[in-house]
C-alpha cells in the first residue's frame, strides 16, 4: 500500500465509522427503579423487554432497589444528588410525600403534553382513585395494585358443616361470629386470623362501611385534616375482635402477614385476612387441603358496601429531564396500560389489571370461569363507585400512622388498654404527627 | 528514666502526615455529625426543597411524646440485662474453660463461634426457636404449662430480644476474659489454694479484682454495643412490637427517619441518643473506674 492510499484508506474507514455511529445513534435511556423482586421482578422485566424490543429509540433499564421503602429512599437520595430516574415506583403510604414532593411531573400533565388522549374513565376507578389529586387528576401511574379479602378453609369449613361463603356477596360480620364459633366446636385450634391489621381492620373497614378515616375528605382535601378512626362503629368492631379472643374465635398473629399466615397453613386457624397478591403464595404453600377466597365480611346494618381500597404502588415521574426524555417515559406508560400488558401483569403476580379492557378481555378468555377466585378481589373493589370517603387515603407520615395503629391495637390484643382508649390514642398521636407534617409544607 | 524522643527535621512533615486520618475523620465523622445536628434544628420534607429553622421543637415534641420516654426506659432495661447476662455468662464459660486441660483450644473455638454471627442471623435463630407459630422451644415451653407468645406480649418479645442479643456478645467477653484470665499470674492461684482457698474463693478474691480492667473494658463495649448495633436483632425479630415494648432507641431512630423520613425529629434522637452514650461512657469511667485495679 502506498503512503496515499494507506492515507485514503483511513479517511474512508473513519467516514464508514462516523456515519455508521450517525445510523446506530445508542437508544435514549428511561431509568425505572422499582421493588419488584423474585416473580413479579421477572414479569416486570418481561414487560420492559417487549417495550424495548419494539422500537429502537428509547431503552427502558429497569432496576430493583430493594425494598419498598428503601426505593424510595433511594429515589430521595438520588434526587438530591440531582441524579435521580426517570421513573420511581413508591408505594401507596407514601403518595402524599411524593405528591408534595415539588419533584414529579403529573402523569395525567406528561400524557396530555405528549399527545395521548387518555380517556381515564376506561380504567378501574378504585384504583385511580387512589392516585389523584382532589380535582380528580391523576399525579401518578398505578402499578400494583391489590386489596384485601378473607381466604377460608374448605377442608375445614366442610368439616363444621359450614356452607361455603359466596365469591360476591359478603358475609355479616354476625354471621363471622357464628361460623367462626362453628369452627371452634368442630375443634379447630382458633377461627381467624388477619395479616395487615391496621389496613384490613381499619382503612378498608372504614372505607367499606363509607367511614370517614379522617377529615377533609380522608386527608384529599388539606393538609390540616384530622384522624376520625376513633368514632363508635370503629370502636365496636374492635371491642368485637377483642371479645372473640376469650374463645379464640379471634386471635392475633403478628403485624405482618407472615404468623397469620402460617396459622392458616398450618390449620390453626380456619380463616385468614389479606391481600388478593397472596394467592400465588398459598398456591404453591398449601398442599394438605382445599381453600377458597371470599369478600371480606360487612356489617349487617351496611346494606350497600362500598368499595375496598387498594394497597400496592404506583409509578412517578420526576422532572428535570429533556422533553425528548419524556416522549419515551410517556410511550413507555402508554405501554404498560395495553390490555396484552395488563393481562400478562395480572395473570402473572395476582395484581389487578388497571384498564376496563383488560378486565372485559379476561373474562371473556373465560380466565374468572377458570380461575374464580381471581375474581373476588375485582368484584369486591368495583362493587360500587368510590365515594369521597372510600376513594382512598392521603395522609402525610402515613407510615407512622399505620404504626402508631398497629402499636395501639396490639395494646389492645394484650389487653393493657380498652379498644375506647386505644382508638382514642390512636387518632390523637397521628394528629399529632399530621400537625409536623402540615408544619413542614406550610411555609 | 530515660526519656526516648524522635525529632523530625522538617515542621510540616508531621502534619503532612497525620493528614489522612483527619481527613477521613472529617469527611466521615465529624461532617455528618454536623450535619445531623443542623438537621436536628430544622423542619424539612424528605426532597430537601423546604427547610425550615425551628430552634428546639424538634427535642420538645421528642420530651412530650410519652412513647419516647418509654422507649429510653426500654433501651435502659435492654442495655443492661443484655450486658449483665453476656458478661456474666462470659466470664463464667471462661473461668470453666480455663480449668479444662483436655481439648482446650477446640473448646475455646467453638466458644467463640457465636460472635461471627451477625446480628440480624443471630435474632432469626432465636426466632426459630422462641416464635409462637413456628418455634421449636416454644412449643415445648408451651407444653410446659406456660402460656409463650412473644408476639402479643411486650415482656415475652423483650426477653427475647435480650437473649438473641446476649448470646451474640457472650463470645466476644469470653475472649477477653479469657485472655485476662492467662495474664493471671498462676503463682498467685497456686498460693492460695496452698494456702486452703477453695476455687470460688480463689476466682473471688483473685481471679476477679485481677480481671477488673478487662471487667471494665467489656462492661462499656457491651454497653455500647446493646444501644447501636443490635438494631439488626430488634428488626428481624420485633420491629420494635408488640405495642411498642422493645423499640429501642437506635431502631426509634431507623423508624421515623428511614422508613417515616421525619428527617428533623430522627436526627434530634440521634442528637439525644449521642448525649445518652457520652453521658453513660463518662459516668463510667469517672466513677466504676476507680475501683479497677491496673496491675503493674
Amino acid at each position: 500500500m502506498t503512503r496515499q492510499n494507506r492515507v485514503t484508506f483511513i479517511a474512508v474507514l473513519l467516514i464508514v465509522f462516523f456515519c455508521a455511529g450517525q445510523v446506530l445513534a445508542a437508544p435514549i435511556e428511561i431509568h425505572w427503579w422499582h421493588a419488584m423482586r423474585g416473580a413479579r421482578g421477572e414479569v416486570v422485566d418481561n414487560i420492559v423487554k417487549v417495550f424495548n424490543d419494539s422500537q429502537t429509540e428509547f431503552k427502558v433499564i429497569a432496576t430493583c432497589k430493594g425494598e419498598y421503602d428503601e426505593v424510595v429512599n433511594a429515589g430521595i437520595a438520588a434526587l438530591r444528588a440531582k441524579k435521580q430516574p426517570h421513573i420511581l415506583q413508591a408505594f401507596e403510604v407514601g403518595t402524599q410525600t411524593m405528591m408534595l414532593s415539588g419533584a414529579i411531573y403529573p402523569v395525567y400533565q406528561l400524557m396530555k403534553d405528549k399527545g395521548y388522549n387518555i380517556d381515564w374513565s376506561t380504567y378501574l376507578q378504585p384504583v385511580l382513585s387512589y392516585y389523584m389529586d382532589a380535582d380528580g387528576n391523576l399525579m401518578s401511574m398505578p402499578f400494583n395494585s391489590s386489596t384485601p379479602v378473607m381466604y377460608y378453609n374448605v377442608t375445614l369449613f366442610e368439616k363444621a358443616g359450614i356452607p361455603l361463603l359466596s365469591k360476591t356477596d359478603p358475609v355479616t360480620w354476625d354471621e363471622m361470629g357464628e361460623i367462626t364459633a362453628k369452627l371452634i366446636k368442630s375443634g379447630v385450634a382458633g377461627g381467624m386470623v388477619t395479616a395487615w391489621q391496621s389496613w384490613t381492620q381499619v382503612e378498608n373497614y372504614s372505607a367499606m362501611h363509607n367511614l370517614e378515616f379522617a377529615s377533609k375528605s380522608n386527608g384529599y382535601e388539606g393538609l390540616d385534616c384530622e384522624l376520625k378512626i376513633n368514632n363508635e362503629k370503629q370502636i365496636n368492631h374492635i371491642a368485637r375482635l377483642k371479645s372473640w379472643m376469650d374463645d379464640k374465635r379471634f386471635f392475633y398473629g403478628g403485624q405482618k402477614y407472615q404468623g397469620p399466615k402460617s396459622e392458616f397453613i398450618a390449620q390453626n386457624a380456619g380463616i385468614y385476612i389479606d391481600s388478593i397478591s397472596g394467592i400465588a403464595n398459598l398456591k404453591k404453600s398449601i398442599k394438605d387441603f382445599k381453600w377458597d377466597i371470599a369478600p371480606l365480611p360487612v356489617e349487617s346494618w351496611m346494606k350497600e358496601p362500598q368499595n375496598s381500597i387498594i394497597g400496592g404502588a404506583s409509578l412517578w415521574v420526576f422532572k428535570g429531564y429533556k422533553d425528548k426524555d419524556y416522549e419515551g417515559v410517556a410511550a413507555f406508560m402508554n405501554h404498560l396500560a395495553r390490555t396484552d400488558m395488563q393481562i400478562l401483569w395480572h395473570k402473572e403476580t395476582g395484581y389487578f389489571p388497571i384498564t376496563i379492557n383488560a378486565y372485559e378481555q379476561l373474562k371473556a378468555d373465560g380466565y374468572y370461569e377458570e380461575f374464580p377466585y381471581q375474581e373476588v378481589g375485582v368484584k369486591q373493589l368495583t362493587r360500587r363507585n368510590p365515594t369521597k370517603i372510600s376513594r382512598g387515603l392521603r395522609l402525610g407520615y402515613f407510615i407512622q400512622i399505620r404504626n402508631i395503629i398497629n402499636e395501639e391495637l396490639e395494646l389492645v390484643w394484650n389487653g393493657s388498654k380498652t379498644p375506647k382508649q386505644a382508638m382514642d390514642d390512636a387518632a390523637a398521636r397521628s394528629n399529632v404527627k399530621l400537625r409536623e407534617f402540615e408544619k413542614t409544607y406550610k411555609q | 528514666m530515660l526519656k526516648k524522643r524522635s525529632y523530625f527535621k522538617s515542621k510540616t512533615l508531621p502534619y503532612i502526615l497525620i493528614l489522612p486520618q483527619v481527613l477521613v475523620t472529617l469527611t466521615f465523622f465529624y461532617w455528618p455529625a454536623v450535619q445531623g445536628l443542623a438537621q436536628s434544628f430544622m423542619l424539612s420534607d424528605p426532597f430537601g426543597f423546604n427547610n425550615r429553622f425551628v430552634w428546639f421543637d424538634n427535642f420538645t415534641a421528642l420530651f412530650k411524646d410519652p412513647l419516647y420516654l418509654k422507649s429510653i426506659g426500654i433501651t435502659l432495661i435492654f442495655s443492661a440485662s443484655t450486658a449483665a447476662l453476656s458478661i456474666c455468662s462470659g466470664l463464667f464459660l471462661a473461668a470453666m474453660a480455663n480449668r479444662i486441660f483436655k481439648f482446650k483450644a477446640v473448646i475455646r473455638t467453638f466458644l467463640i463461634w457465636p460472635y461471627a454471627v451477625a446480628p440480624a442471623i443471630s435474632g432469626i435463630l432465636w426466632l426459630f426457636l422462641l416464635h409462637p407459630s413456628f418455634g421449636v422451644a416454644a412449643i415445648a415451653i408451651k407444653n410446659m404449662g406456660i402460656e409463650w407468645n412473644p408476639v402479643l406480649k411486650g415482656n415475652h418479645a423483650l426477653i427475647i430480644v435480650i437473649l438473641a442479643s446476649s448470646w451474640k456478645q457472650v463470645s466476644y467477653n469470653f475472649v477477653f476474659f479469657m485472655a485476662g484470665m492467662q495474664a493471671i499470674p498462676k503463682s498467685l492461684i497456686e498460693a492460695a489454694a496452698m494456702d486452703g482457698a477453695g476455687p470460688f474463693r480463689r476466682f473471688w478474691s483473685i481471679t476477679l479484682p485481677l480481671l477488673s480492667p478487662t471487667l471494665f473494658f467489656v462492661t462499656v463495649m457491651n454497653i455500647i454495643f446493646a444501644f447501636f448495633e443490635t438494631f439488626g436483632i430488634i428488626h428481624t425479630v420485633t420491629q420494635g412490637g408488640p405495642g411498642g415494648a422493645t423499640n429501642i432507641l437506635v431502631y426509634k431512630v431507623y423508624q421515623d427517619g428511614f422508613i417515616g423520613l421525619n428527617l428533623g425529629s430522627s436526627a434530634a434522637q440521634s442528637i439525644v441518643l449521642m448525649i445518652l452514650i457520652i453521658t453513660i461512657t463518662v459516668l463510667q469511667f469517672k466513677y466504676v473506674e476507680k475501683k479497677v485495679q491496673y496491675t503493674g
